[in-house]
């Protein structure tokens, strides 16, 4: 990792990891006596791990070949690598919340671990820890081989990395210690908000210089949903995090929002999070790894155009139907119902034509995993974007809305959606990333694919159950004109589901770690291959850096 | 026909992906129009919620939380209640019939930020404010399966043990002000005495804590035990307010049959 350095740059990073060290122990001395005390430390240490492993290569020799001859993959490396450690840990923090309600003693004593501390670490450590890392490192790797050009930096890429990830150490330490805005999808307080701030900027100066550098005139689909997922987040990001600390020694804050517009802000941010963290990065990944893995190309080019300024245009607006038949007013809860119906055109448009894309490649998917993993991926996109402008219009949210339901449709997007599109480009990039022949076993790559599509069917189906169930015993009336059931009673007829959906959850976890193992093992058992076209290259040479259409 | 008439449809589509294929080799201009492709449905649906008065309700009684009650609030936030329990009565006839008249915005106007939930695990507590007894909540808190054995509810006996932290009240107050919350500078001066004043009903800072925020403020002993301010006291304090800021629901909104 340091080998690929300068000294000058070797320098750089020891002064910018110095002085977050710095800035942790400021965090520290200030905040005795405050949660934050303890998040000081937890910066100071992270900070001070990355000097100490700077400090021991400094002498180290510098790199002697042409750097701009390669592209740079340490950073998209040690990005999957993290990654998948978060999948393993947060997933399986996942299984644990899901276990609590059905068997509420598993939370022991400790106030830490209670349900609503350890939610938001389950969360958050999927969305920001797990996809959070792919889609940096696949974005490191898409940007230069749809460029044909390495990274415009040496220092940035890691600072971005490694920023991104003490944000979400920050963030997972503080749930547990009780520091949290409460805002879903957005918990962590404003300092780590400002924080994720710089590393957000520097990421995205980073992929417009890396463009610049392009050696193709144009800038390949993928790299558009990229530069949405980034640009769009870091607009929700600042605008929903606006807050007043009530003293800047200490964690709390205090949004600057109220209510109702706060409620409004708070889900335009929560829903477009799904949007452009949770869809559009990820379609990212789609548009690139699906195309090269099925060695086709892109369906239609007009469709990529007309589903990607339709879903960046139509998605904005939805967010209000979080808010049926609340006190938000009505004429914004119709917006968000109508726009919720239209964003289903662009999000066939984008299924159907990674869809199409496979004509011709459909013997591939069956006896390719890894490429059935895109496929499934495809699939439950397209289901999960039907069924959410399903429960978008106001008459079924009446019953919907507060049930497992939700629940349901999050995860067979994150599961089926988000989980299974970054197994399939992760296991199509390791070999290429580490120079192999290929994974370490295909055997169980299989075995892989079967769990986490048979976990995100049982989970699913336990939680259309549950939701359907429980938002019809809600409003069911006795003759009487009384209503039949207590809470209660809801409660007790969830107990079956949410044993099974602890089971869903168990599989897929259990597919997550057998990935992590198979990365590890195809790391250090694999004999090496290094690729014929791997490298920057002017756009007349060589095969194209996607499959081209005519 | 058909093709006649979707012609000038597919001219455009096809003029689009034209243009489309120039504007696609500069990054900025990628940049320029999504930033503006998503901001417009933002600021459509966000900017006239603060603009248009009927937004809000218009209620001169709604009063602001005590401070104990805002620091129950921020223990609440705190132990992540909102993940399992929403605070916002939608306007249907069944919700209306089992937690009480439906939410109004003012009711949450003073909420940095709003609590209104997504998820029922538990039921709605918009209304849960003088629904239970103080001392019910307290054994509910400490161990909900004494009381409701089917319960999945995590317990906190730990809030009885915890002193209530209150040095940082008149800081948290002073921040809610500069948010927008009407408070005082004499309840901001007094925070501190005010939030022992409500916890310990007789005692002489309990006079200050009605002084400054009205007569019908719930002042007592809320965890049981008046010599002691624990978050409990605070955990209660606020859940016993939820619903009762101020009576504009119930005073607009009749009871199903009158």
């Amino acid at each position: 990792m340091i080998a690929q350095l300068r000294t000058a740059e070797r320098q750089l990073a020891l002064i910018l990891s110095g002085l977050v060290a710095f800035a942790g122990l400021v965090m520290a001395a200030v905040g005795r006596g405050d949660p934050m005390g303890a998040q000081g430390w937890i910066v100071a240490l992270c900070a001070g791990l990355v000097v100490i492993f700077l400090l021991r290569g400094l002498d180290g020799p510098e790199p002697v070949e042409d750097r701009a001859t390669a592209y740079y993959d340490d950073p998209t490396r040690v990005g999957i690598l993290i990654s998948l450690a978060w999948a393993v840990v947060a997933m399986s923090t996942g299984v644990w919340v899901a276990s609590q309600l059905a068997w509420p003693d598993l939370r022991f004593d400790g106030a830490w671990s209670s349900f609503g501390r350890i939610r938001p670490a389950h969360t958050s450590g999927v969305i920001f820890g797990f996809g959070g890392n792919a889609l940096i490192a696949t974005s490191f790797h898409v940007m230069q081989r749809t460029s044909r050009a390495r990274l415009a930096g040496q220092v940035s890429p890691w600072f971005v990395l490694f920023g991104f990830n003490l944000f979400c150490i920050v963030a997972a330490s503080g749930y547990l210690m009780g520091i949290t805005q409460s805002k879903e999808y957005a918990e962590p307080e404003w300092y780590a908000d400002i924080w994720l701030v710089i590393v957000w900027v520097t990421y995205f100066t980073l992929y417009i210089r890396t463009l610049a550098r392009r050696n193709e005139p144009h800038i390949y689909v993928a790299n558009w949903y990229y530069m949405a997922f980034i640009l769009v987040m870091a607009i929700l990001h600042i605008v929903n995090n606006l807050a007043i600390p009530a003293s800047f020694a200490g964690a709390k804050s205090y949004s600057a929002f109220s209510g109702v517009q706060d409620a409004m802000i708070q889900w335009w941010y929560g829903h477009n999070a799904v949007a452009f963290f949770l869809t559009a990065g990820f379609l990212g990944m789609l548009y690139y790894f699906l195309p090269k893995r099925a060695e086709r190309p892109i369906y239609s080019y007009r469709l990529s155009i007309l589903s990607f300024w339709g879903i960046v245009f139509f998605y904005i607006w939805v967010g209000s139907h979080h808010l049926h038949y609340t006190a938000l007013p009505q004429w914004v809860q119709t917006l968000g119902m109508t726009f919720s119906i239209m964003l289903l055109i662009p999000s066939w448009a984008s299924a159907g034509n990674a869809l199409m894309t496979l004509n011709g490649a459909w013997h591939k998917v069956r006896d390719d995993a890894t490429l059935r993993f895109m496929m499934v991926a495809a699939v439950f996109y397209g289901l999960s974007t039907f069924e959410g402008s399903f429960m978008a219009v106001r008459a079924v949210n009446s019953l919907s809305h507060y049930t497992d339901w939700t629940v349901g449709h999050v995860h067979s997007g994150a599961m089926g959606w988000v989980a299974m599109i970054t197994f399939g480009s992760i296991y199509a990039v390791v070999p290429l990333l580490w120079r192999k022949e290929s994974m370490y076993s295909w055997k169980l790559v299989e075995w892989h694919f079967w769990l986490a599509l048979a976990g995100t069917v049982i989970y699913v189906f336990a939680m259309w159950n549950s939701g359907i169930i429980q938002g019809l015993m809600w409003r069911t009336y006795t003759d009487s004109g009384t209503l039949a059931y207590s809470f209660t009673d809801s409660l007790v007829a969830m107990h079956p589901y949410y044993v099974a959906r602890a089971v869903g959850g168990g599989l897929f976890v259990a597919g997550a770690v057998l990935c992590a193992f198979n990365v590890l093992m195809t790391i250090r058992r694999v004999p090496d291959r290094v690729p014929e076209y791997d490298h920057p290259t002017s756009s007349e040479a060589g095969e194209p850096a996607v499959p081209a259409g005519e | 026909m058909w093709r006649k008439l979707l012609s000038p449809f597919a001219r455009m589509f096809e003029f689009q992906a034209r243009t489309h294929y120039r504007a696609e080799r500069h990054s900025m201009a990628l940049t320029i129009g999504i930033i503006l492709a998503a901001a417009v449905g933002g600021f459509v649906e966000i900017a006239p919620l603060f603009t248009i008065d009927e937004t809000v309700e218009a209620d001169p009684d709604m009063r602001v939380y005590t401070p104990l009650e805002q620091a129950g609030r921020d223990i609440y936030v705190r132990e992540g209640c909102y993940a399992c329990h929403s605070q916002m009565i939608r306007t249907l006839q069944d919700e209306v019939d089992r937690y009480g008249p439906y939410s109004l915005a003012v009711e949450s106007q003073y909420d940095h930020p709003m609590l209104w939930g997504s998820k029922r695990t538990g039921p709605d507590l918009a209304r849960v404010g003088g629904k239970y007894s103080d001392d019910w909540q307290v054994r509910h808190l400490v161990d909900p399966r004494a009381l409701v054995p089917e319960s999945v509810m995590p317990q906190y006996a730990f809030l009885l043990d915890t002193t209530l932290e209150t040095a940082s009240l008149p800081g948290r107050l002073a921040a809610l002000r500069a948010v927008g919350v009407p408070y005082t500078d004499a309840q901001i001066e007094n925070a501190v005495s005010d939030t022992i004043g409500q916890a310990q009903p007789d005692g002489e800072r309990a006079d200050g804590t009605f002084e400054r925020y009205g007569d019908d403020t719930n002042v007592r002993a809320f965890d049981g035990r008046r010599d002691l301010l624990t978050e409990m006291d605070a955990l209660v304090a606020y859940l016993q307010i939820l619903g009762d800021l101020t009576d504009l629901p119930a005073r607009t909104q009749p009871a199903r049959g009158e």
